[in-house]
C-alpha cells in the first residue's frame, strides 16, 4: 500500500521531467531564426543535381513530417504521435535516411566501449577505494591523490593523450575508426579480432578515469563509514577486522551500487567526446557531424534518447532505494 | 592554536591555481601576438627566436602561445562567469525553500527535481545549438542557467535543517526581518559549503565549454581552450605528431581541472575536520544517524552522463558526507 504511493510519487515526478524533457527537446530547434526546411532544401538545390520537381517533392515531405504549416500545439502532437510510434524521423543532411537508422547503426559501438569500462571501473575502483581507506598512511595518500588526478582530467583529454603516445608514437594500436577499412561489421572471428585492435585505446582512456571515480567516492564513504558507531561499538565487542571490514563495505557500497545504475543510464552520452577523439563511428561521432550539418532531427533524436536512458536509470534506482530502504519510503510519503 | 589549518594539499592546489590564473590574466599583456595573426605556416614547429613561436603554429599558422593564453582567459571567464551564475539562483532557490517550507518550497523543490532529472549536457547542447551568435558570455550564461539544481538542493537540505535551530527563533523574537534572517543567520552556516560547490561549478563550467567546443558548438570568433582541441583535432595534429597544437590545450584543461578538485578536497579537509585522518577512532559522534541518501540519486543524476557536470556532480556525490554532517551534527 503505502509502496504503492510511493511508486506512484515517484512514476508522476519522472513523467513530469520527461514532458519537460520533451518540451526542450522540441521547441530548441524550432528557435533557430528561420525555417530549417527553407534552409536544407535551399542547401540541397544549390549542390545542383536535383531538379525542381524532386526539391518540391522533398520540400513538401519535410513540411508534411513535421506539420511545419501547422500552429505550435498540433506540431507537438504529430511529434509526439511520432516519437509514439517509435519514429525519429528523417535526416536533413542524409536525405532520404530515417534517423532511426543512423542512430541504431552507432549506438551498438558506443555501448561497446563504455558497457566493458563501466564495469571493470566500478569493480577495480571500489576496491582500490576501501583498501585505500581501512589501510590509511602512505597507500591512501598515493591511491587518493592518484585517483583524484585520474577522475579529475578531462576523459577527453586522457584519450588525446593515449592516443598521441600509444598510438602514433608507439604505433602499436591503431589510431582512428573501428575496424579496418575493407571489413563490414560481422559477427566473425576475423572481424572481432580486428575490431578489438581499435577498441583498446578508447576503452583504456575511459576506464582509467572510471577507477579513479570511483575509488574518490568509495573512500570517501568508507571513511564516513569508519567513524560509525557501529563500527566502535563493534570493535568494543572484540570483532575481528576482516569482519568490521565486511560490515563498512556493505554499508559504503550502497551509495556505490547507485552510482554504477546511474552511469549504466548514461551510457549513451557518457563518452561523446572520446569517440570524436578516436574517430570511432558511435553516438558522439554521429552528433558531432549532425551538429556540423545542422541536422536538427538526428540532434534531437541523439539528446532525446541519452535524456531517456538517464531518466529511466534514474528512476529505476529510486524505485529500488524504496525496495531496499523502508526509511526512505516512509520520509517520501510524509510518514515522518 | 591556529584557527584554520591548511594543508599542504590546499598549497599545492592553491599555487597551481595562482599559476593558471597568471596565465590567463597576465598571458596576453605579455605575449603581445595578435592570436588571429598568421605568423607562420601551417603546423610550423616551435622555436626559440621569438616569444609568439615558443609552442609554434596551429593548423591556420596562428601563434600557438598567443592562441593558448587568450584561451585560458576565455575559458576562466566562461567557468567563473558560469559558476557565479549558477550559484547565485542556486542560493537563492535552496534558502528560500528551504527557509519558507511549505508550498513555496514544495513548488521550488518540484521545479529542482525535474531539471535535476534532465541530464544538463543536453540542454546545453540543445540551448547551444538554437542560439546562434554564440560567444563566451553567452556560453557561460547557457551552462551557469542549466548547473544550479544541484546547489540548490544541497542548499535548501541544510538550511532547511538550520532553520529549527534556537538561534532562528531568538532572531525572529527579536523582530529580524525575513531577508536579514536568511543573510546573516543562515547563509553564514552554509558559507564552507558554498565555496566548496563554487569551486566545482567553476571547474565543471569550464570542462562543459570546452566539451560543448569539441562537438563544434563552441564561441564563434573568439579562442577558448575548447576550441583550440577542436581545430587541433580537425586538422589531424594528433596524427601527424604536432604536439604543440594539442598538447598545451590538453594540460592547461587538465591542470585547472586537477587543481580546482584538488582545492575543493583541501578546503573540505579544511572545514570538515572529521576528514582529517589519524583521529578517527576516538572522535566523539554527534547524533547523526546517516542519512540515508535520498537525494543522491538525482544529485548524481547528471553525473555519469558527460564530463564537466559530470565530475562536478560526482564529487558533488563524495562531497555530501560533510553536507550530510554539516545539516545533521
Amino acid at each position: 500500500m503505502q509502496f504503492a504511493k510511493y511508486i506512484g510519487r515517484k512514476v508522476l515526478w519522472y513523467l513530469a521531467a520527461l514532458i519537460v524533457a520533451l518540451l526542450l527537446n522540441f521547441i530548441l530547434p524550432r528557435l533557430v531564426p528561420g525555417n530549417p526546411v527553407d534552409a536544407i532544401v535551399s542547401n540541397m538545390s544549390r549542390g545542383g543535381g536535383a531538379t525542381g520537381e524532386q526539391m518540391k517533392a522533398v520540400y513538401n515531405n519535410y513540411m508534411q513530417q513535421f506539420g511545419l504549416d501547422k500552429p505550435m500545439w498540433e506540431q507537438f502532437l504529430i511529434y509526439l504521435s511520432n516519437l509514439a510510434h517509435g519514429n525519429l524521423g528523417t535526416s536533413f543532411a542524409q536525405y532520404p535516411a530515417s534517423v532511426n537508422k543512423l542512430v541504431g547503426q552507432a549506438l551498438p559501438w558506443s555501448i561497446a566501449i563504455q558497457l566493458p569500462a563501466i564495469l571493470v571501473g566500478w569493480i577495480v575502483g571500489n576496491l582500490l577505494g576501501a583498501v585505500a581507506a581501512f589501510r590509511g598512511g602512505w597507500f591512501d595518500r598515493g591511491a587518493f591523490v592518484g585517483s583524484l588526478f585520474a577522475s579529475s582530467m578531462p576523459y577527453y583529454c586522457l584519450a588525446i593523450l593515449l592516443l598521441y603516445i600509444v598510438g602514433v608514437k608507439l604505433g602499436v594500436l591503431p589510431i582512428s575508426g573501428a575496424y579496418s577499412f575493407g571489413l563490414s561489421p560481422e559477427p566473425t572471428l576475423a572481424f572481432f579480432g580486428d575490431a578489438i585492435t581499435y577498441w583498446w585505446l578508447p576503452f583504456w582512456s575511459l576506464v582509467i578515469v572510471f577507477v579513479g571515480g570511483q575509488a574518490v567516492g568509495m573512500r570517501s564513504m568508507s571513511i564516513y563509514e569508519l567513524g560509525a558507531d557501529y563500527v566502535n561499538y563493534g570493535r568494543g565487542l572484540g570483532l575481528r577486522d576482516n569482519r568490521i571490514v565486511r560490515y563498512i563495505f556493505r554499508n559504503a557500497m550502497l551509495p556505490q551500487v547507485t552510482g554504477l545504475a546511474l552511469s549504466i543510464g548514461g551510457i549513451v552520452g557518457g563518452a561523446l567526446i572520446t569517440e570524436l577523439v578516436f574517430s570511432y563511428p558511435g553516438i558522439g561521432t554521429t552528433l558531432f557531424n549532425a551538429i556540423s550539418q545542422n541536422d536538427y532531427p538526428v540532434i534531437q533524436a541523439i539528446t532525446l534518447i541519452i535524456t531517456v536512458a538517464v531518466l529511466a536509470a534514474n528512476f529505476l534506482v529510486e524505485i529500488a532505494y524504496g525496495l531496499i530502504d523502508p526509511r526512505i519510503r516512509a520520509a517520501q510519503t510524509g510518514d515522518r | 592554536m591556529k584557527a584554520i589549518n591548511f594543508t599542504p594539499r590546499f598549497w599545492v592546489a592553491a599555487s597551481l591555481i595562482l599559476f593558471v590564473l597568471v596565465v590567463g590574466v597576465l598571458g596576453p599583456f605579455i605575449v603581445r601576438t595578435d592570436p588571429n595573426a598568421v605568423i607562420g605556416g601551417l603546423y610550423d614547429a616551435p622555436s626559440m627566436n621569438k616569444l609568439a613561436m615558443w609552442l609554434g603554429t596551429d593548423n591556420e599558422g596562428q601563434s600557438v602561445l598567443a592562441n593558448l593564453v587568450n584561451g585560458i582567459r576565455t575559458s576562466l571567464l566562461v567557468g567563473l562567469l558560469a559558476g557565479i551564475i549558477a550559484m547565485v539562483i542556486g542560493l537563492i532557490i535552496g534558502l528560500v525553500a528551504g527557509f519558507q517550507g511549505g508550498v513555496v518550497s514544495d513548488i521550488l523543490m518540484g521545479i529542482t527535481n525535474i531539471v535535476l532529472a534532465i541530464p544538463s549536457i543536453v540542454v546545453v547542447i540543445l540551448l547551444s545549438v538554437a542560439l546562434n551568435g554564440r560567444n563566451a558570455v553567452i556560453l557561460g550564461f547557457v551552462i551557469g542557467i542549466t548547473s544550479w539544481p544541484w546547489t540548490a538542493r544541497a542548499v535548501q537540505a541544510q538550511s532547511t535543517s538550520i532553520r529549527v535551530r534556537e538561534h532562528i527563533d531568538v532572531a525572529r523574537l527579536s523582530g529580524a526581518r525575513w531577508i536579514s534572517i536568511l543573510l546573516w543567520d543562515i547563509l553564514p552556516y552554509l558559507l564552507s559549503y558554498v565555496a566548496m560547490a563554487f569551486v566545482l561549478q567553476v571547474s565543471g563550467a569550464i570542462l562543459t565549454e570546452s566539451a560543448l567546443s569539441m562537438l563544434g558548438l563552441g564561441p564563434s570568433g573568439e579562442t577558448s581552450l575548447g576550441t583550440m582541441l577542436y581545430w587541433a583535432l580537425a586538422w589531424g595534429s594528433v596524427r601527424t605528431g604536432a604536439w604543440w597544437a594539442f598538447l598545451p590545450p590538453t594540460i592547461m584543461l587538465t591542470l585547472v581541472a586537477f587543481s580546482l578538485l584538488l582545492l575543493q578536497s583541501s578546503l573540505d579537509e579544511v572545514f570538515n575536520p572529521r576528514l582529517r585522518r589519524g583521529k578517527l577512532r576516538k572522535r566523539p559522534r554527534g547524533a547523526a544517524t546517516p542519512v540515508p541518501a535520498v537525494a543522491s540519486p538525482q544529485t548524481l543524476g547528471s553525473s555519469p552522463l558527460i564530463e564537466a557536470p559530470g565530475r562536478a556532480g560526482r564529487t558533488a556525490g563524495a562531497s555530501s558526507s560533510t553536507v550530510r554532517d554539516g545539516g545533521v551534527a
